[in-house]
């Protein structure tokens, strides 16, 4: 069976590849859009937090026998303490300031993680493997479906929408809106707004802690694994603008699976397509294509 | 962004007199300073060392025009520095051209390179304008991975000095060093006379308050692009320079993590201020340099400089310097 002259387990392939791709793009932005929306900040580290929690995962495993399941639970708690112990001793000290400083800090911080983490494990990355639960492929007749990766876009998307619903629909959720709008105001009704910043910035890092755990058996697990894909995931916000939760999870599958057709018919150009996109959308529209900028 | 803060560091000082085209009694003293130790230097200090500092601080100065004076922070000046030192190695190299040349060709290349990226950047505002351009920065990052004639991880090795003008033999570090010691005496002193041109103060005017310059009839957004085209232009020519006094020009120069030493060290030494950059790229290249055996801690050691700095001491060595003698350096 060909599909516009390309063999379809070709094509569906690489779609399959481009949503699990778009799948951390999501989670990834949607943190970022998250910290942002609440504490003026553009969460730098982010990259780093995703690397840690992958390597929490493979600790957990290699040092105390905790599984797949476990660290799925226990790394993003984990990382997502020590960005709650980061926020309050440093990142708290720069919400008067200008929203740059903010950046550079989290940059520095980001550069101390990698690489300490360097240090430690080498650049050359460690293996993980799938848990035996979704270890094997279905056959879709026209493609083979490893378990595993239909496994992450479920799982991502599903935390997507959880985390649109908990935001949108929940009365923490409202308190959070309200508190990006007005924080002022906010605080004068008697909710303690610095302590919701600090859950905010936690929540934000441990959601990249566990794209991190998810991304752990599919990518080596190594110290650059996070800075590499942070800055497509900044064009990603670019693209979707951070205004919105649903726009940011929207153009990142979009994107990965743009990227992932650009793989099946312009082979050289798939690593730049995103920025090319970025590029195109600025052009077209200097305002953010969803949300406000 | 870091300008206010740096410029309110100087409040409850008179606004000194400028003595001397545009400098004012310190900064002349600075600036006499620096040309001493330029001219004193190659004979006690290892001179590839020195035209390696010189090549970073003019990289600096050139990033520092924008985020001190314009309030645009790039987080993506690898890709002009980069691309102008693959340039300006491959007109040597591949084009046989002398080096004088070929650093203008890698000024070319940064200052065209800035004008496409700079035209989609200063479409947006503050935090998206640094993503903006660091997500452009690692486009042309990849492209440099795979066209052909950057030689992909290999990058373009043996890049011959040749003859300054066709005659002077630049393969001694000390006849090399007085090129690269003009190159940044010159960029520095036309760096300044922007900052000083009413070209400048339009700049100033766009830093503190963007709409009140808008409403003033400037058309800011050609402002911001010629300020972007210029520091493009200039880390091109320090890239390029690089690469001649290097003989090589490599993927290193064009990825990420030279966009954020470039920072770093405008940073380290004080945003908005004239010598700050210099100061910031001759402490981090000393640095590296003596903890190069210590390898992946430098980036540790890099990471809790930018903290610090953020931190604790935003004004930077030359901001402190300046608060404490109550001048403007």
């Amino acid at each position: 069976m060909d599909l516009f002259g390309i063999p379809a387990p070709l094509l569906f392939g690489q779609v399959l590849l481009g949503l699990i791709n778009g799948a951390f793009y999501a989670l990834l932005s949607l943190g970022l859009a998250v910290i942002f929306g609440m504490l003026n900040v553009i969460n730098f580290t982010h990259g780093a937090q995703f690397m840690m929690g992958a390597f929490v995962a493979w600790m957990l495993l290699e040092w105390l026998g905790i599984g797949y399941w476990g660290a799925l639970l226990l790394a993003p708690l984990i990382v997502g303490a020590t960005g709650i112990i980061m926020e309050r001793l440093m990142i708290a000290r720069l919400y008067k300031l200008d929203h740059l400083y903010g950046l550079l800090l989290t940059f520095g911080l980001g550069l101390i993680i990698e690489g300490l983490f360097r240090n430690e494990f080498g650049s050359s990355g460690l293996p993980y493997r799938i848990p035996v639960e979704l270890q094997g492929a279905w056959d879709l007749d026209f493609m083979f479906m490893p378990v595993y990766r239909g496994w992450v876009v479920l799982v991502a998307f599903v935390m997507c929408l959880a985390t649109w619903l908990v935001i949108e629909k929940t009365k923490i959720g409202s308190y959070l809106r309200a508190a990006t709008e007005n924080p002022a105001l906010v605080q004068a009704f008697g909710i303690n707004v610095p302590r919701m910043m600090t859950l905010t910035y936690g929540a934000g890092v441990a959601l990249a802690a566990f794209a991190g755990v998810l991304a752990a058996p599919i990518y080596s697990v190594n110290p650059q694994m996070g800075s590499n894909l942070i800055i497509i995931v900044f064009a990603v916000v670019v693209i979707g603008g951070m205004g919105s939760i649903l726009g940011s999870v929207l153009t990142g599958f979009g994107l990965g699976i743009i990227e992932g057709l650009t793989k099946v018919f312009y082979p050289e150009a798939s690593s730049t397509v995103i920025f090319v996109v970025m590029a195109l959308v600025l052009l077209a529209r200097p305002a953010a294509l969803l949300g406000r900028s | 962004m870091a300008a206010p803060a740096a410029a309110g560091a100087f409040e409850g000082i008179d606004a000194e007199r400028e003595v001397f085209w545009g400098f004012t009694r310190p900064q002349l003293l600075a600036f006499g300073l620096m040309l001493v130790f330029i001219a004193v230097a190659p004979f006690f200090l290892y001179p590839v060392f020195l035209m390696k500092v010189l090549c970073f601080a003019l990289f600096a100065c050139a990033f520092n025009l924008l985020i001190g004076y314009v309030g645009l922070l790039s987080f993506g000046h690898a890709a002009y520095f980069g691309m102008g030192g693959y340039l300006a190695g491959h007109s040597a190299k591949v084009w046989g051209f002398t080096p004088e040349v070929s650093i203008i060709i890698g000024g070319l290349a940064g200052m065209l390179l800035g004008w496409l990226i700079g035209m989609l950047a200063i479409r947006r505002q503050g935090i998206y304008f640094a993503m903006i351009t660091l997500a452009m920065a690692q486009m042309v990052y990849f492209f440099c991975v795979q066209a052909p004639f950057t030689n992909g991880e290999d990058g373009i090795q043996a890049i011959p000095r040749g003859a300054f003008l066709g005659s002077v033999s630049m393969a001694r570090d000390f006849n090399l060093y007085w090129l690269v010691a003009g190159i940044f005496v010159i960029s520095f002193l036309f760096i300044h006379r922007v900052i000083h041109s009413p070209f400048g103060q339009v700049m100033k005017a766009i830093r503190e308050n963007e709409p009140r310059a808008i409403s003033l009839g400037y058309r800011v957004d050609d402002y911001k692009l010629i300020a972007f085209v210029i520091s493009a232009g200039l880390s091109g020519v320090a890239g390029g320079t690089k690469s001649i006094v290097f003989g090589i020009a490599t993927l290193t120069d064009v990825f990420w993590t030279m966009s954020g030493e470039v920072v770093l060290m405008s940073l380290v030494g004080g945003l908005g201020t004239l010598f700050g950059p210099v100061a910031g790229a001759a402490i981090i290249i000393t640095m590296q340099n003596y903890l190069a055996e210590f390898g992946a801690w430098v980036t540790v050691i890099q990471g809790v400089i930018f903290v610090l700095c953020v931190l604790a001491f935003r004004r930077g060595v030359v901001g402190e310097i300046g608060r404490l003698l109550k001048v403007r350096l």
